[in-house]
């Protein structure tokens, strides 16, 4: 029974850690590449990366710049287009890489939604944060701000351990210092330390 | 010294040809604005304009240039919604403001509908054009 136990720890401690290592080469998504876009939509806020939403949700962001939640960010015409195409072709059904994929899969076949805090892979992972950490924190307002927290957002990477929550610190050493996640997780890697030796 | 004066004169002229080839955004704007009728511009109403308060119809609060951009165009501004730094307007401290004709009808565009609620027209343009153009924090 205690074997069972510890297997299923170390099991699950395994599947966490490899979720959000940063030892992975590959950024979670492509990162931004396209100049125009960094200008445009980085002139305002973070410029998130196309493999962040399918294309069915940038194109429906795209048609209505004009309210784009409750704020005018009305572009020409062939820089709508331009910019559209550059969205949608990079979109997160067209992109291999770790967030992309967990994106895609957790949508429903035509799901299309506007924001990105509002794909369930992205309501999943930040569950455990609270509201004080988030919209009670004013150096971070919002979950729209990704590179608040996300310390090396804008190269694509979210791994855990770039995380630093303002206030908070790094989130992985928060997380290992406080809550019931993280005295599993805790238990689990001193557990999988005595096993193992590492 | 016939070939200094050619020299000197040719210089001369393409000093003027370029000075007249490069008017800046500002002087092309302006051009444009008074083709619609407008006379004349001050930079003292496109300061009254800058601090004047509009009520938003949806939200009831107010707006004002100066809710991102603050009263003195040499300070950082911050965008009011998403808190991202907005870079000082005031060419004397930034000297790419106001280089970029697409630009500034681009922003022109967007942040009338956000502050005013409409697009400015060419009178309000032109005189915020000066304004932003000559801000030395004097005015204040």
């Amino acid at each position: 029974m205690k074997f069972i136990l510890m297997v299923l720890m170390l099991s699950s401690y395994a599947a966490l850690a490899d979720d959000d290592s940063s030892s992975s080469k590959k950024p979670g998504v492509i990162p931004v590449n396209n100049p125009q876009y960094a200008e445009e939509c980085g002139a305002c806020h973070f410029a998130y990366q196309p493999g962040l939403m399918p294309s069915r949700s940038w194109k429906k962001v795209m048609a209505n710049l004009v309210d784009h939640f409750d704020e005018n960010a009305e572009l020409e015409a062939d820089e709508q287009k331009a910019l559209t195409a550059y969205l949608t072709k990079n979109a997160a059904e067209s992109s291999k890489h770790k967030r992309s994929v967990k994106i895609m899969r957790s949508l429903t076949k035509n799901a299309a939604p506007l924001r990105i805090i509002e794909i369930p892979y992205m309501v999943e992972k930040h569950d455990e944060l609270t509201p004080k950490m988030v919209a009670g924190n004013p150096e971070v307002k919002s979950l729209s701000y990704c590179d608040k927290c996300h310390t090396n957002a804008i190269t694509g990477s979210y791994s855990e351990d770039d995380i630093v929550v303002p206030g908070y610190g790094n989130w992985e050493e928060y997380e290992k210092s406080s809550g019931f996640l993280g005295r599993i997780k805790k238990g689990a890697k001193e557990l999988y330390k005595d096993v193992t030796g590492n | 010294m016939k070939f200094c004066a050619l020299i000197a004169s040719t210089t001369l002229s393409s000093f003027v040809v370029s000075a007249s080839l490069y008017a800046t955004p500002v002087d092309d704007l302006l051009v444009e604005y008074r083709s619609t009728g407008v006379e004349t511009f001050s930079a003292e109403a496109g300061k009254a304009l800058w601090s004047q308060e509009f009520t938003n119809a949806k939200t009831g609060k107010i707006r004002q240039c100066t809710t991102c951009h603050t009263a003195d165009l040499r300070k950082e501004g911050k965008h009011a919604r998403t808190g991202k730094v907005i870079k000082p307007l005031a060419p004397s401290v930034n000297p790419k403001r106001l280089t970029d004709v697409k630009k500034i009808r681009k922003w022109f565009k967007r942040n009338c509908k956000w502050t005013l609620g409409r697009e400015c027209n060419a009178q309000e343009k032109g005189d915020m054009l000066l304004f932003i153009q000559n801000f030395n924090g004097e005015q204040q």
